[in-house]
């Protein structure tokens, strides 16, 4: 059987790659992948403790990850559109090029 | 390790990892594809099915296509000419690297990890309904308010201003 540490171990190689991508590309759409990527890693984490624990009846492991579901889909609609609204504004979405909040 | 959970996780860090490295945009948003579907699989090895479908549902079927959306609005599918990362890519890079070293030290010597796994929980979706209806009945109206909100405020902010289509 896998071990909780292979789980523990792929979240963590995810949210780092999130990371990495989130900090490292220009699009600022794929930065926003970065983070939906980083929050799905922590949502395994949630999953792998909840099975793992001691009484996994309590279901608090898959409410967590539920509304942790609902909250990156709310945060994924408003960061989209904010984009596309920035984009309206500098025909771009590109990060480097974006230096005012008031153009 | 067993072999499926090899194959899924092998899926999701290769999908992830594709997702930010691509030029194409269009691509990016398949492999991200790639790498929820091996989430989803992670977590039915994992006894969540209600969640694992729900991933499914919630990021395939809905965010995935919002980016997609998101992309083509943009005018992202041509792939840029110029360098897809920022000037400070080696900075950000070490710090990624920083962060899974010192999560990955923390696991292998962490005391937590050590436990066998119990026997599989009988938890069925009538089970998550009557918890959510019942103790977690509070947080879940407070998200249905955060949902609307967030989705009304996401149209207002993505409507076009009167005075810009004159």
């Amino acid at each position: 059987m896998t071990s909780l540490a292979c789980y523990l171990l792929v979240s963590a190689l995810l949210f780092s790659i999130g990371l990495a991508g989130a900090l490292t590309r220009r699009n600022a759409i794929l930065v926003l992948v970065g983070i939906e990527l980083m929050l799905n890693a922590a949502n395994l984490n949630f999953i792998a403790f909840w099975r793992y624990g001691p009484n996994p009846e309590a279901l608090t492991g898959i409410m967590f990850a539920i509304f942790a579901i609902g909250i990156a889909a709310a945060e994924a609609a408003v960061g989209l559109a904010l984009i596309i609204s920035i984009y309206r504004h500098y025909k771009t979405t590109n990060l480097d090029q974006i230096k005012s909040m008031r153009g | 390790m067993t072999l499926p959970f090899f194959i899924l996780s092998v899926l999701t860090i290769v999908g992830a990892a594709a997702a930010l490295t691509l030029r194409n945009l269009v691509h990016c948003v398949l492999a991200l594809m790639l790498a929820f579907v091996g989430l989803a699989g992670l977590y039915l090895q994992l006894d969540a099915q209600f969640l694992g479908f729900a991933q499914i549902l919630v990021y395939i079927g809905a965010v995935a296509i919002l980016i997609v959306f998101a992309i083509l609005l943009t005018r992202g599918v041509a792939s840029p000419l110029e360098s897809i990362v920022s000037p400070s890519w080696s900075i950000s890079g070490i710090v990624s690297v920083v962060v899974f070293g010192v999560m990955a030290w923390a696991i292998r010597s962490s005391v937590a990890v050590r436990h066998s796994i119990p026997p599989q929980p009988e938890v069925t979706v009538k089970q998550i309904g009557h918890a959510l209806m019942s103790g977690f009945a509070l947080p879940l109206e407070v998200i249905g308010l955060l949902l609307t909100a967030a989705l009304v405020g996401a149209v207002t902010i993505a409507m076009q201003d009167k005075r810009e289509i004159k």
